[in-house]
C-alpha cells in the first residue's frame, strides 16, 4: 500500500501546477477584462469586403 | 427606385433625424458636417465595416470645435501618460461613448488610421482604451485629435490627472481565495480516510495525512487568514469588538489545536474545518466587493472642470494648467467652455449655462463687470475675464474645504453586524471560560478541550457571511432598477433613513423637458412667421417652440437681432416679429409671474404667449406618499416661483426652503442630524455636493449615469424615481433577512455548543456543522432576498 505515498505526492504536485497556472494568469491580467474578448471574437478582421462598400 | 421625399431621413452616422439640411457623401445622408466628417475619415482609411456591425453606431457630432492645445504642455502630458520612454508612450483614456461592438472594432483599428499607433486595446466595461504609440512620429495631442475625428472624444479631466493609476485595490484577495480553496480541497481529501475509519495496519498513513494537513493549514492560516488577525488586533487596540475578533480567535484556536493533536497523536485535528472556514469567509468578502467600473461615486468639481484654460498675457495666449492659475490673470473662455474660477467679465456677451451647478439649463445673461461664479458654461461667443479668486477658493469650490469632505466615513451608522458582534464576542468568551472553569477541577485536559471546542464551534462564520451575501443580492436587484449603490453597507443605511431632503431643479424636475403651454392666438400663417424666427436661435426655449410648431416651410428672415436673455426681433416677409420677455416685446411691459413666459408680438399686435412649466419627474406623487413615515423637505437654490405647485407634495410651506446657497444646504442637513434624524439627501448639481456629503446617505439623481454627477453614496437614474419608495421598503426587507439569518446561524452555534461544552467535540461534527450552516445561510439569504424583491415588484 506504500504506493499511496507516491500517488498522493503526484496528485499534490499536479494540483500545485494548476495553482501556479492560475497565479500566472492572474498576474498577466487575464482576468482583468472578462467581457471584451467575448465581443472581439465575433468581429471579422477581413479587409476584402471594404472594396464594394 | 422611388423615394418618398416626405419621409424624414436619418443620419447614416449617428441615426438622428436630419433637420432642415442634409449633408450628402457617397449617397449617404448626414445630419451635420461633423457626422459627415467622421464618415469621410473612416471611408478614406477603408474602415466602413464600422457601419456593418451595428446600425448608426456613431455619436452625433454637431459640435466640431476641437481644443486640445493644452495637450502640448509637457507637464500635462507627463500627468496623463502611463508610461513613456524615448520612443514609446502608453496612455489610457476614458471614452464615455464606447457602447457597442462597432466601437470595439473601430478603436482597435487605430493603427490603420495612423501607423505611428502600434496598438490599441479596449476594456469595454470600464470604457477605457489603452493606446501604445511612437511619440517621435505622433504627439499625444494628435492621438487625441484622431480619436476626436472618428467620433470618440476621450474625457480628460483634472480628476483623472490627479488620480494617477494606483486606485485599484491590491490586497490579493483572489490569490488568497485560490490558496485557501486549493488547501481546502486537498485537506478534505486527506481527512476522509480518518472519518471513514483506518484499520490498524494503515496506522502509518494516519501520521502521514496528519503531517500533510499541518502543511496545508500553514498557508491558510498565515497567508489567507492574516487580515483577520491584523484587523482584530487593530480593533482591540481601538477598544472595539467587531466580528473579526471571534473569527481570528476561531482560526487561531483551530490551528493550535490541530497542530497539538497531530503532534501528540491524540487526534486528527480540525484542519478541514480551518481551511473551509477561511475559504468561505474570503468568498464572502469577495462577493461583497462589487464595483461599477463605469460609474464614479467620488467625483468632485475637478472631474468636470477643464484641465487647462487659455491665459492671455503680453506674450500672447497660452494654455495653463488650472492649478497654476493665479488671481489677476486674464483668461479666455470660448463657446462651450467652463469657467474654472470666480472671475469678472471684461469682454464679450455672456450667456452662462449653470446646469452643472444648479440643474437649471436655461442660460443666464451676465453684464460686463459682473462677477461670474465658477462652474458655468459659456454658450456663445468667446469671453475675456479676469480671475478674482483662485480655483480652490471660489464660491462653489470652497465647499470642498468643508470638514464634511475631509472627515472619514467611519462615523456613519453602525451596521447590524457591528452592533451584534460586540455582544456576541462577550457571550462567547463567557461560555468558553465558563466551561473551562467547570471542567478544570476534575480534568484539566477535558477543560482545555471544551474551551477550545467552544471557540471553534461558535466561530461566527455563518453570521459573517449573511451580510455580504444578502447585500450583494440586494445590490444586484437595485442595479437592475437603475439604482447604483457605492457598496453593500449603503443598503443598511437606506433602511434606516427617516428624513428625505430633495433638491428641486434637476432632481424632482427633469432637467431639460419643460411643458410648453400654448396661450397664443396665432393663425397658421403667423405660426410660420414665429417658426422662421425661432429656427435662427440657439436658445433652448426657441428650439422648444420650433419643435412644438413642427416642420413648416421656412421663410426668409431679415433684420434679425437677438438680445441675449431678452428676446428676438426680426422681419419676416414684411412682418415685424418680436418674441421674448414681456419688457422686451412691449415697451414698459412688466410682469410678476411664477412661470417662464415667451411673448409674441407681430406687427405691434400682442398675440399671446407660450408658457413653460417645469415638468416634475414621473413618480413624484409616490415619493410624496411616503410623507407620514418619512419627513420630506425641499431645499432649492432657486427663487420660490413654484412654491404653490410644490406645496401638495411637501405638505407644509415650512418644509420648503428656497434661495439656499450650497453652504446653507449643508448646514441644514447638519442641523437635521443634530436633532437625531437620519437624513438622506437627493440632489443632482454641484451645489448639492456639500449636502450630499454631509447627509447620512447622499443620492445623486441623473438622467444618464455616465454623465457628470456629484460625489455620493448612490446614483439613481431619473427614470427610477417612481420606484424609490419601493427601494426603501426593499432595503428594510433585506435588513430583516439579515436578522433572520442571524438567528439561523445562532441555532447552529447552539447545537455546536451543546457538543462543545461537554469537551467531546469530534472533528467530524465540526466538519459537518460548519459547511452545513454556511450552505444554509447562503441559500436562505439569496432565496429570501429574491422573494422580497419579487414582493416589491423589483424583479
Amino acid at each position: 500500500m506504500s504506493i499511496i505515498y507516491f500517488l498522493i505526492g503526484c496528485s499534490i504536485l499536479l494540483a500545485l501546477g494548476f495553482l501556479c497556472a492560475f497565479f500566472w494568469a492572474q498576474r498577466k491580467g487575464q482576468h482583468n477584462d472578462l467581457y471584451t474578448p467575448s465581443v472581439r471574437i465575433l468581429l471579422d478582421d477581413d479587409t476584402t469586403s471594404e472594396a464594394e462598400k | 427606385m422611388l423615394v418618398n421625399t416626405t419621409v424624414k431621413s436619418t443620419c447614416y452616422h449617428c441615426g438622428q433625424d436630419c433637420e432642415e439640411t442634409t449633408y450628402q457623401f457617397d449617397d449617404k445622408e448626414f445630419c451635420c458636417v461633423g457626422c459627415r466628417g467622421v464618415y469621410q475619415v473612416l471611408s478614406q482609411s477603408g474602415l466602413c465595416n464600422y457601419y456593418n456591425y451595428n446600425e448608426h453606431p456613431g455619436a452625433n457630432r454637431a459640435r466640431t470645435d476641437k481644443r486640445f492645445e493644452y495637450l502640448d504642455e509637457p507637464k500635462i502630458i507627463s500627468d496623463l501618460v502611463d508610461f513613456t520612454d524615448g520612443g514609446i508612450t502608453i496612455v489610457t483614456f476614458y471614452i464615455p461613448y464606447i457602447h457597442c461592438s462597432s466601437c470595439i472594432w473601430l478603436l482597435e483599428q487605430l493603427h490603420r488610421l495612423n501607423p505611428a499607433i502600434y496598438y490599441s486595446r479596449i476594456d469595454f466595461l470600464k470604457k477605457q482604451v489603452n493606446i501604445r504609440f511612437d511619440n517621435n512620429k505622433i504627439t499625444l495631442r494628435q492621438v487625441v485629435e484622431l480619436l476626436f475625428d472618428i467620433g470618440y472624444e476621450p474625457l480628460i479631466n483634472l480628476q483623472d490627472v490627479v488620480k494617477k493609476q494606483s486606485t485599484e485595490q491590491k490586497d490579493n484577495l483572489v490569490r488568497k481565495i485560490a490558496v485557501a480553496g486549493f488547501c481546502f480541497g486537498n485537506v478534505m481529501l486527506l481527512s476522509f480516510p480518518e472519518y471513514l475509519g483506518l484499520s490498524g495496519q494503515e496506522e502509518s498513513f494516519r501520521q502521514f495525512f496528519g503531517w500533510l494537513n499541518i502543511v496545508f493549514a500553514l498557508p491558510v492560516t498565515f497567508y489567507s487568514g492574516t487580515e483577520y488577525f491584523t484587523s482584530a488586533y487593530h480593533n482591540l487596540k481601538n477598544k472595539v469588538l467587531n466580528i473579526d475578533f471571534p473569527l481570528a480567535l476561531g482560526i487561531a484556536v483551530l490551528f493550535i489545536r490541530t497542530v497539538a493533536e497531530i503532534l501528540t497523536h491524540t487526534g486528527p485535528g480540525f484542519a478541514d474545518t480551518l481551511c473551509g472556514l477561511v475559504f468561505f469567509l474570503l468568498v464572502g468578502k469577495f462577493v461583497q466587493r462589487k464595483t461599477y467600473y463605469h460609474i464614479s461615486f467620488e467625483r468632485d468639481y475637478r472631474s468636470f472642470f477643464p484641465v487647462a484654460v487659455q491665459v492671455i498675457s503680453e506674450e500672447g495666449e497660452k494654455p495653463l494648467p488650472l492649478a497654476d492659475l493665479k488671481v489677476g490673470q486674464r483668461i479666455r473662455i470660448r463657446n462651450n467652455e467652463i469657467i474654472p474660477a470666480d472671475a469678472i467679465l471684461l469682454k464679450g456677451n455672456a450667456m452662462i449655462d449653470f446646469s452643472f451647478v444648479t440643474g437649471e439649463s436655461a442660460p443666464v445673461n451676465k453684464t460686463l463687470g459682473e462677477i461670474i461664479y465658477a462652474g458655468g458654461r459659456q454658450m456663445g461667443e468667446a469671453l475675456e475675464m479676469e480671475i478674482v479668486k483662485p480655483v480652490s477658493q471660489s464660491y462653489l469650490t470652497q465647499l470642498w474645504n468643508n470638514e464634511a469632505f475631509t472627515r472619514s466615513q467611519d462615523n456613519r451608522m453602525q451596521t447590524f453586524n457591528e452592533r451584534v458582534s460586540k455582544h456576541f464576542s462577550i457571550v462567547l468568551l463567557i461560555i468558553a471560560f465558563g466551561s473551562l472553569l467547570f471542567w478544570l477541577p476534575f480534568d484539566w485536559q477535558r477543560g482545555l478541550s471544551a474551551f477550545t471546542a467552544v471557540l471553534i464551534v461558535a466561530c461566527p462564520c455563518a453570521l459573517a457571511l449573511s451580510t455580504p451575501f444578502t447585500m450583494s443580492a440586494a445590490l444586484s436587484v437595485f442595479d437592475r432598477n437603475f439604482f447604483y449603490l457605492k457598496n453593500t453597507a449603503v443598503v443598511e443605511q437606506l433602511a434606516r433613513i427617516d428624513t428625505l431632503v430633495f433638491d428641486k431643479t434637476g432632481t424632482i424636475t427633469s432637467s431639460n423637458n419643460k411643458i410648453l403651454t400654448d396661450c397664443t392666438t396665432l393663425t397658421a400663417a403667423q405660426r410660420q412667421l414665429v417658426q422662421s424666427v425661432c429656427i435662427n436661435s440657439g436658445h433652448p426655449l426657441s428650439r422648444q417652440i420650433c419643435a412644438y410648431l413642427g416642420v413648416g416651410a421656412i421663410l426668409p428672415v431679415s433684420a434679425y437681432k437677438e438680445v441675449p436673455g431678452k428676446g428676438i426681433r426680426a422681419v419676416v416677409v414684411e412682418h415685424l416679429v418680436a418674441i421674448g420677455s414681456s419688457d422686451f416685446v412691449v415697451d414698459g411691459g412688466y410682469e410678476l409671474s411664477n412661470t417662464t413666459k415667451v411673448h409674441v408680438v407681430i406687427d405691434e399686435v400682442y398675440q399671446g404667449y407660450y408658457s413653460f412649466n417645469h415638468q416634475y419627474r414621473e413618480g413624484l406623487e409616490d415619493v410624496a406618499a411616503l410623507s407620514p413615515k418619512y419627513k420630506l423637505y425641499l431645499l432649492s437654490g432657486d427663487q420660490d416661483h413654484e412654491r404653490n405647485e410644490l406645496l401638495p407634495y411637501f405638505n407644509h410651506s415650512q418644509n420648503m426652503l428656497f434661495r439656499q446657497s450650497p453652504q446653507q444646504k449643508l448646514d441644514f442637513i447638519k442641523e437635521l442630524q443634530s436633532r437625531g434624524k437620519k437624513v438622506s439627501m437627493l440632489g443632482d448639481g454641484l451645489n448639492d455636493a456639500g449636502a450630499l456629503k454631509q447627509s447620512d446617505l447622499g443620492i445623486a439623481i441623473t438622467d444618464n449615469v455616465n454623465n457628470f454627477s456629484p460625489g455620493s453614496d448612490a446614483i439613481l437614474d431619473g427614470r427610477s424615481l417612481k420606484s424609490f419608495p419601493r427601494f426603501l421598503k426593499f432595503a428594510k426587507d433585506t435588513v430583516k433577512v439579515i436578522h433572520i439569518s442571524f438567528f439561523i446561524s445562532l441555532t447552529y452555534n447552539l447545537i455546536g455548543l451543546s457538543f462543545a461544552v461537554t469537551g467531546k467535540l469530534s472533528p467530524l461534527t465540526a466538519a459537518i456543522l460548519m459547511p452545513l450552516s454556511t450552505a444554509t445561510i447562503i441559500s436562505f439569504t439569496s432565496i429570501a432576498t429574491h422573494v422580497a424583491a419579487k414582493k416589491r415588484k423589483l424583479l
